[in-house]
């Protein structure tokens, strides 16, 4: 039998069992729970920090124009040679693809130029091609990954991030440092609003990671530790844009 | 030390040797205690957590009253969105399934994410009689394998080791390992040697924390980012999951992650969580090229048909249950011999290995009530375990499905002893001749009378019956009066 007639032998007797049972489909609860939630951004901006701190992430906050300097500080800080950014789409796409981008992805180029200038004494890559040909220099050569956020997460001191085009999954995961670039401004208070707000359920993109720490683990005697397989170090640079 | 057992149905030689080993007994103390000191710090505030435990219950209960439909629209949903949906009544056709899709790739080598659903099938066992190796890489899951051993908690794997041990592991099974107790150092051996293997992986397998049937959604939980290689980097992806896992709403998510990270590691958030709804697209640079999802159903449809075991499909695999349960505490995860160990393995795993299999383990409870006390999606643990004793000793009542099983742990002599007992204690004349025989031949009882002795004194009989000292009593009253 082919995988597909018999999965759909299984699929109609799996359900047919299930279906043996009559219940009344419970309707949505009205039921809530108290979520943390703030209207004073200072609050929002030192839970964001205070979450990320505990769990491990540096926190640096800047305003636009210190960008540039602050990375190339934190580059020669940690001796990073070589680093890896996205690329921003206006210049990589052609007219079609950047015509399918949403407001939001062209922003991913938004800090580019300030990247670029902080970044001038590594080696730079970009993950301009697929994976496929990317991979052995992204798992053996890059020290560190930069990306823009999506958002931020100020409950849990939770970086959102939107993998896509512009800034591909790996970027985040595979080198041993992950940067990340967050604005202020979309900082919102918790999880379930962020999703609600903002109706995730109605455009769900490939993959949405939510990271909140650098990669850890307590499987050997409930010790803690960190960089287990995704990067041991997570350098949040938070830019003021309010 | 290999701890691997020979299955439930030697739970309780099993259990006798566990207690009999000081260092497992050690290492589950202190992994035990932190686990709860974490739960309780991560509820701080009780009203909260009724909240929190009433509003996940009810999205567990409201999903499940629709299990047959989100099914089916969670197939029809990540269909549209790209992946491949398969269906499997059982382990083989689960692992049937998986083989062939890593035939077609020509795959050797699996790398694997975290999924107890995949222990469950016995899927690195399988694959490896067909040439194809399955790597285990979260950290406790790639050191029970490396020892040929199994997983002993559902989210702490190789929590009956401790870093001695670890280290004892690591120097018999990995060459070039210099022994050490430095956490740090062991954690970077397992990273580097796994890294390559990520690398080359042909396939990544995961289980599903989540399938959200309203996007097409499969959502993933962890800290180590082994999920994240796992769904990434190789080119094919495969999740299998139970059928039981599907939520309806994308909103239903956030509530029940918040559940399920307090309750198991007492974590506000874990470090990553994982919202996958598609293979790569067109454009896109990296991420697997196909994305399958295999849905099992192994005995859960079963669980379904009864209104009380169907709570047990409510259960989220948090591991709270056996984090708080004092027989797992001190006989640890292997003593069970199921891939599900604990107070929620003794009410599942009836269902997906039948009751001749796990009849001793549903006696292996001290009905304390600390499992369902802690259970964030309160599934009455105690109650179903009564349920299943009773289905264990009885065949099924008349409008009743019965067990795969069922009725296996009836004793012919245990039922005639009860019935005798029942008739006696309802015929006056016996009832008294029985209890005055038993006040005046006390002295033959013996002191080992079995398994009520292995932790107790032998009971004896007193110089007088009750219905004697009331009518003495009644009679000296009588004549002060």
């Amino acid at each position: 039998m082919s995988l597909t007639a018999s999965s759909r032998v299984a699929k109609r007797a799996i359900l047919a069992r299930l279906n043996r049972v009559k219940l009344p489909p419970i309707e949505k609860e009205t039921l809530s729970y108290p979520r943390w939630k703030t209207q004073d951004e200072q609050l929002l901006t030192q839970r964001f920090i205070a979450g990320l701190s505990a769990n491990h992430a540096e926190v640096i906050c800047v305003n636009s124009t210190e960008i540039a300097a602050t990375l190339t500080q934190v580059l020669t800080s940690k001796a990073y040679k070589s680093v890896v950014l996205g690329c921003a789409c206006d210049e990589t796409l052609s007219d079609s693809a950047a015509n399918e981008c949403t407001a939001y992805h062209c922003e991913k180029g938004e800090f580019y130029a300030e990247i670029l200038a902080g970044a001038r004494h590594c080696d730079l890559l970009q993950f301009d091609s697929v994976v496929e040909d990317f991979k052995s220099r992204l798992f053996n050569e890059v020290d560190a990954g930069i990306t823009h956020c999506f958002g931020g997460i100020a409950d849990t001191g939770t970086l959102v991030l939107w993998p896509d085009r512009a800034e591909p999954r790996t970027l985040s995961l595979i080198p041993p440092c992950h940067i990340a670039l967050i604005k202020r401004s979309t900082i919102v208070s918790n999880f379930a609003g962020m999703m609600s707000e903002q109706a995730w359920q109605e455009k769900m993109p490939t993959n949405i990671v939510l990271v909140s720490g650098p990669s850890k683990t307590a499987d050997i005697q409930q010790t803690l530790a960190y960089g287990a397989h995704g990067p041991s170090q997570l350098i949040v640079i938070l830019v003021e844009d309010r | 030390m290999n701890h691997s057992s020979k299955g439930p149905e030697h739970f309780h030689s099993q259990a006798k040797a566990a207690l009999g080993d000081p260092q497992l007994r050690q290492n589950f103390r202190g992994a035990m205690d932190y686990l709860q000191d974490k739960r309780k710090s991560a509820f701080h505030d009780p009203v909260e957590e009724e909240k929190i435990r009433d509003l996940s219950e009810a999205i567990r209960q409201r999903c499940l009253s629709k299990l047959p439909q989100l099914l089916e629209l969670l197939d029809t949903n990540c269909t549209r969105n790209g992946i491949e949906v398969h269906w499997a009544e059982n382990s083989d056709e689960a692992n049937d399934i998986i083989a062939r899709i890593a035939q077609r790739h020509e795959a050797k080598l699996i790398i694997k994410g975290k999924s107890m659903v995949s222990e469950e099938i016995e899927l690195n066992h399988e694959m490896a009689k067909l040439g194809i190796e399955c790597l285990e890489s979260d950290m406790g899951e790639y050191i029970v394998q490396l020892d040929g051993d199994k997983p002993s908690h559902i989210i702490m794997p190789a929590i009956h080791k401790n870093k001695q041990e670890v280290s004892d592991t690591f120097e018999h099974h990995l060459d070039n390992f210099t022994p050490t107790l430095d956490v740090d150092e062991l954690i970077q051996t397992g990273r580097t040697r796994l890294r390559q293997k990520f690398y080359d992986a042909d396939i990544g397998l995961s289980g599903v924390n989540f399938a959200v049937a309203e996007t097409g959604s499969l959502c993933l939980v962890e800290n180590e980012g082994n999920g994240r290689m796992c769904t990434t980097v190789p080119k094919v992806h495969i999740a299998i999951t139970g059928i039981e896992k599907v939520v309806e709403f994308l909103s239903d998510v956030p509530p029940l992650y918040s559940a399920l990270t307090r309750s198991a590691t007492g974590q506000a958030i874990t470090t990553y969580f994982n919202i996958i709804s598609s293979p790569r697209k067109s454009g896109e640079r990296d991420g697997p090229l196909e994305v399958h999802l295999v849905l099992l159903d192994n005995g859960r449809t079963q669980a379904y048909q009864d209104a009380d075991m169907r709570k047990t499909l409510q259960c989220i695999r948090c591991g709270a249950c056996m984090n708080h349960c004092p027989v797992y505490t001190r006989v640890g995860g292997h003593a069970y011999g199921t891939v599900y160990p604990g107070p929620i393995g003794q009410i599942i795993s009836p269902h997906l290995m039948g009751l001749d299999k796990t009849k001793e383990l549903v006696t292996a409870s001290s009905f304390c009530g600390a499992c369902a006390e802690v259970c964030p999606v309160r599934i009455p643990i105690p109650d179903i375990l009564q349920r299943l004793r009773t289905a264990a000793k009885n065949p099924p009542e008349a409008d009743m499905i019965p067990m795969t099983g069922q009725a296996s742990a009836a004793s012919t002599l245990e039922s005639l002893a009860m019935k005798g007992f029942a008739f006696a204690a309802t015929t006056p004349t016996l009832y008294h001749a029985g209890t005055w025989s038993a006040t005046k031949l006390k002295g033959l009882m013996p002191d080992n009378i079995g398994p009520w002795t292995q932790c107790r004194t032998s009971p004896k009989f007193a110089d007088n019956t009750l219905h004697q000292l009331i009518k003495t009593r009644n009679k000296k009253k009588g004549e002060t009066s």
